[in-house]
């Protein structure tokens, strides 16, 4: 048993694919399942959702703008990365979710597997949700499927880690940028994924991760008129109708809570609930 | 495009005063874009520099214009004009002075029961028929036009296309329906084609006059160059022969021969009328056009007459700037003007079949 | 003597238009419970054509009722069956197709050659397009035996009031849905006589349920509890107000709304094509088109010889009877839209931007605006910015591709856009950088049932034609 005191990992946000603290100074104490501190996490401000919205528009020309091919790459990078510090999240998960070793281990290494299979999807989703169309004339039609744009994400409350990587992944593989907005009691396990989405070649701003009380960051994310969409996996039932509400003043994209079994065969409702199609003419003719 | 070089000519800029192609001062105004068809490819850049024609939206253009419903006293002022401008024409190698005869009778009296009838434009024949169609038609006042540089096919020694033209200039011809030597045009011989035109045009001079006076007695014949364009196939050939074929000094732009699968089509047609149009306001210079080749019906040629209204504007709208090539398409004409004037429909017995 | 085309009217005698129309519920025509009705008026001469019931709170609850107790029996039809019902209905409409646009054109104002030639032709096109799909729905891509969603309401606009009735119905049926529909106030009447189509049709009662009235009546049903679906096109701001509406319920939500398209030509465009696109671009339907190409991006080396050429274009324009087979522009549809485009452009003028329209002979009676365009407009004007909905044209110019991308982005809006040039790669270039739902590359605003449409950012959510826009309307 050593007696060496241990170096605490100060927690902050991530925008702009740089690390800032709120800037309201605040921060709220994060705690396992049994009540025990594990750190004190950021308490995000609506100004700083207010900085991630910018830096995810900012990010949002060039991440769209990639290849699909290399947005493939960066996902399934990132997915490497987990990989090599899988047993620091199994055991913030472990931590966070008050899960088992083993349960805790499931949920790590379903969450990397869960990158590997979107990042396969980057070049393949406008061959399922595109196409030529057979119109009545000598045109050339085809609809391809393009991201929405900037995508407001509040990630599930109960699964950490598995739940957000459940909704992020599917957001920003097809170009969109996302501001997500952690678990507020289990924000940790987000907090650090921060830290491997920084050093996996995904260019800053394509994903932010702000902690705090979703309620409080929720409201000026879904009334903001820069933001296309918003995911509201995380929202209770309660807040969920004013968020929507909200978010009809620009017509954001809402994608409304549910029931989602974050172990099960994610499908590709996710993938197509952020893209909007376009359809491009051209006349054929000599 | 054009207005581009209406700028690059500033002196043209302000409208210029419309002038004939067959006129004096038309000369006067190709000199002025002298500089395009300095050489070779002087004449290449501008050419390709033209705007591009997108066939699909030209084509549907044209159809548009061609759900124009014309009617009534619309219908009666159509019909006449039709008639007015048709170049009668017989075109056969079974061609005889009497057929020849019989079609100058019907030209200058389409209608036997009806005197009220207009005569048509012009007669049109081979060289050879020219003097005969000459005769037959004497002071009527309808035009004898022939073929002329080896129609249809154009294959033949530049000499021998301007003896050819020569001959019938000298026959009596009013006016002369040349072919392009297509394949030096789709090989890119652009320059080769214009020398060639500018050429006929010479030739069309009439011994005793010049080849820039005005219409009648010792004046030159009018030059109409014929494209064929179902052999050019697209249409930016189409916009390119067109003003190569002006700035060479033609009086009418033709389509067709009528003796190749396609000939005149609404949309072929509508953009030559917009390549003149162009070139009008580019030049002032007036210059005439002439769909032939499977026009028949009474229904077809208003709705080319609604494009030239629509396109061109009343100017055009008379023989000497717009003609008909066609032979069948009179009897049609006069059947819808019996069917006018009775308010029943006539039929073929009561036309002359010639 | 000049070539003045004489008065050429499609006969009205082809349609026979009833004093008084009932709501169609339950496939039966009934007068509203409060027995209220309002006129509907032909916009190019004001006469009242008909009166048709307002529907009120309870009639749509019941129109609901109809929808529901259809939706059993409806859904479980084989795919084969609902199929042949909708190729009836596109096999009527065809037969019908005369009668039908006289009547769209008496009601909305717009020329018979549109109606007779796009709106007609188009809704057939539609019907057929989703009477194929509706056996094929296990290969559209959405799993398995996909389910209808229940009872759709749908409101439709004026503009083209049969065509998007077309466009809401079909894949509804298609899918096994049964459906309310609100037509718009000032165009109810091809909506009934469709209503008479589905009878023809042998379609069963309560499936198609139409129901007229005004903002209230649609209002009412939007917010019905007991429908599982909303479609609407329209404005904006409707739009908004139906999103909060169904916000925190199950209702799925589509909405195709308004747009403020750029029509990008280039230098080296086909010029008179282009010119062609811009005028069927704006002036098709009086402009009343939300995916209109409303501001006219020009690249500046050519604006002057564009200009000219689109000036001379629009003198050839005939406004007039909308019944004239020679008119290419016929009436605005009502007064409170010739207010709000008279309006716009008043605030046009106003704020600095040059007016110019052909000189152009309106009709005394009706309402009439003429084709209009203005130049010297800027991006700060309200003309660039709102959408007018109207035969009015804002020409702006920019540079360089890059700056014709930004200004055409630079709107809240992103239905649909134009590009003109001759350039392959400056083209797929432009068309992957607009931030719209449709691109229409050397032509505009052509349609096709196949071709999935629908808009960006606010210009709404959803897509209607094609596999797409089965997706509106099943449970995936």
């Amino acid at each position: 048993m050593s007696d060496r005191l241990s170096v605490f990992k100060t927690y902050k946000l991530y925008v702009g694919g740089k690390f800032p603290r709120s800037e309201s100074g605040r921060v709220y104490e994060v705690t396992d399942s049994k009540g025990t501190w594990l750190a004190n996490a950021p308490l995000a401000s609506r100004k700083d959702a207010r900085d991630a919205v910018v830096a995810a528009r900012k990010a949002f020309g060039g991440w769209s703008g990639a290849t699909a091919y290399n947005r493939g790459q960066i996902l399934y990078r990132i997915a490497e990365m987990l990989e090599g510090r899988r047993d620091q999240f199994i055991a913030e998960v472990a931590d966070a979710e008050g899960l088992s070793k083993s349960k805790a281990t499931a949920q790590v290494d379903a969450a990397i597997d869960r990158w590997v299979w979107y990042a396969g999807w980057s070049d393949k989703v406008a061959q399922i949700a595109g196409g030529a169309n057979p119109v009545a004339g000598p045109y050339f039609n085809l609809s391809s499927p393009e991201p929405t744009g900037v995508v407001a994400v509040l990630a599930p409350q109960e699964s950490s880690f598995l739940g957000l990587v459940s909704v992020i992944a599917p957001a920003i593989v097809t170009g969109n940028t996302v501001i997500a907005v952690a678990s507020e009691d289990s924000p940790l396990p987000a907090l650090s994924l921060a830290e491997v989405l920084a050093t996996s070649d995904l260019p800053g701003g394509v994903v932010n991760i702000l902690s705090g009380r979703t309620a409080e960051i929720a409201a000026p994310l879904a009334a903001h008129q820069d933001v296309n969409a918003i995911d509201l996996a995380g929202a209770d039932a309660g807040s969920a109708k004013d968020l929507e509400t909200a978010a009809a003043d620009n017509l954001k994209r809402v994608l409304r809570p549910g029931t989602t079994d974050w172990t099960a065969d994610p499908g590709t409702d996710r993938l197509l609930a952020f893209l909007e199609t376009k359809t491009v003419w051209h006349p054929m003719g000599v | 495009m054009t207005w581009r070089y209406a700028r690059r000519y500033a002196p043209l800029v302000t409208m210029p005063i419309t002038v004939p192609a067959y006129g004096k001062e038309a000369a006067g105004r190709l000199a002025s874009m002298a500089d395009v068809t300095a050489d070779d490819g002087a004449l290449r850049r501008f050419l390709h520099g033209l705007p591009g024609v997108d066939a699909v939206g030209l084509e549907a253009r044209a159809a548009t214009l061609g759900t124009r419903s014309i009617k009534t006293t619309a219908k009666a002022y159509a019909i006449d004009l039709a008639i007015s401008m048709i170049d009668l024409t017989t075109l056969e190698g079974a061609d005889t002075p009497g057929k020849v005869r019989a079609l100058c009778a019907k030209g200058i009296h389409p209608d036997p029961t009806d005197r009220t009838s207009p005569k048509v434009a012009a007669i049109c024949v081979y060289p050879d028929m020219v003097a005969t169609a000459k005769e037959a038609l004497g002071d009527s006042g309808v035009h004898v036009a022939s073929v002329a540089t080896a129609f249809p096919a154009g294959r033949a020694a530049l000499p021998v296309k301007l003896a050819d033209t020569r001959d019938a200039v000298a026959a009596g011809a009013d006016e002369i329906d040349m072919v392009i030597d297509r394949g030096a045009f789709l090989s890119g011989r652009y320059m080769e084609v214009f020398e060639e035109i500018k050429a006929v045009k010479e030739a069309c001079a009439r011994p005793g006059g010049t080849s820039q006076t005005e219409s009648g007695g010792g004046s030159a014949a009018h030059l109409k160059v014929i494209f064929e364009t179902g052999e050019l196939q697209t249409y930016d050939n189409v916009r390119r022969v067109s003003w190569l074929a002006m700035l060479a000094g033609a009086d009418f732009i033709k389509t067709s021969t009528g003796k190749v699968a396609v000939n005149a089509t609404p949309p072929v047609t509508l953009l030559m009328l917009e390549a003149v149009r162009d070139f009008h306001a580019a030049t002032g210079v007036q210059v005439g056009v002439k769909p032939a080749g499977g026009i028949r019906t009474t229904k077809d040629a208003i709705k080319y007459l609604v494009m030239v209204n629509e396109t061109l504007g009343e100017r055009w709208l008379t023989a000497d700037w717009f003609r008909f090539g066609a032979s069948s398409l009179l009897n049609d004409l006069l059947m819808q003007r019996q069917k006018l004037s009775t308010g029943r429909y006539s039929g073929p017995d009561y036309v002359t079949v010639d | 003597m000049t070539f003045d085309y004489a008065p050429a009217p499609e006969s009205r005698a082809v349609v026979d238009i009833a004093p008084s129309y009932g709501l169609f519920i339950d496939g039966e025509f009934a007068p509203a419970c409060d027995g209220k009705v309002f006129k509907t008026v032909s916009p190019s001469s004001e006469e009242v054509l008909s009166e048709v019931a307002q529907a009120h709170a309870d009639d749509v609850d019941r129109a609901v009722k109809a929808a529901r107790k259809a939706f059993e029996k409806w859904s479980a039809l084989p795919g084969a069956e609902r199929a042949k019902y909708l190729f009836r209905i596109a096999r009527i409409i065809q037969e019908r197709s005369r009668e039908l646009a006289v009547l769209e054109s008496l009601d909305n104002g717009k020329p018979i050659r549109e109606s007779r030639d796009a709106d007609l032709p188009l809704v057939a096109a539609h019907f057929f397009y989703y009477a194929g799909w509706a056996d094929k729905l296990d290969h559209a891509g959405y799993g398995q035996n996909p389910r209808p969603l229940g009872v759709a309401g749908q409101v439709i606009p004026w503009n083209f009031p049969l065509l998007m009735l077309a466009w809401k119905i079909a894949p509804a049926l298609a899918t096994g849905n049964t459906v309310v529909l609100k037509p718009a106030e000032t165009t109810p009447l091809s909506a009934l006589f469709f209503a008479d189509i589905c009878r023809q049709a042998g379609l069963p009662k309560g499936v198609v349920n139409i129901i007229t009235g005004d903002g209230s009546t649609g209002a009412a049903l939007v917010a019905h509890p007991d429908i599982n679906k909303v479609a609407f096109t329209g404005s904006t701001e409707v739009g908004k107000a139906i999103a909060r509406t169904v916000a925190g319920t199950d209702k799925k939500l589509t909405l195709e709304l308004g747009g403020k398209a750029a029509n990008i030509v280039f230098d080296d465009a086909p010029i008179d094509q282009a010119v062609e696109g811009i005028v069927n671009g704006i002036f098709f339907n009086q402009g009343h088109v939300c995916c209109a190409g409303s501001r006219l991006l020009v690249q500046e080396s050519v604006q002057d010889e564009l200009l000219d050429a689109l000036k001379r274009r629009m003198q050839t324009l005939r406004v007039g009877d909308p019944l004239d087979k020679n008119t290419d522009i016929g009436a605005i549809n009502s007064a409170e839209q010739l207010a709000r485009i008279t309006a716009l452009v008043d605030a046009g003028e106003a704020e600095g931007a040059e007016r110019w329209a052909p000189a152009c002979e309106l009709p005394g009676s009706g309402y009439w605006f003429a084709p209009t365009l203005f130049t010297g407009v800027t991006q700060a004007h309200r003309i660039a910015r709102e959408e007018i909905f109207g035969p009015v044209l804002s020409v702006l110019t920019f540079r360089t591709p890059a700056e014709a991308v930004e200004k055409a982005n630079n709107t809240p809006y992103g239905l649909s856009a134009g590009i003109w040039t001759e350039k392959g790669s400056r083209m797929l270039w432009m068309a992957s950088k607009l931030r719209a739902g449709v691109i229409w590359s050397n032509t505009f605003n052509k349609f096709d049932p196949a071709s999935p449409f629908g808009g960006y950012k606010e210009s709404g959510f959803g897509r209607e034609g094609g596999r797409h826009g089965l997706e509106a309307y099943l449970n995936v």
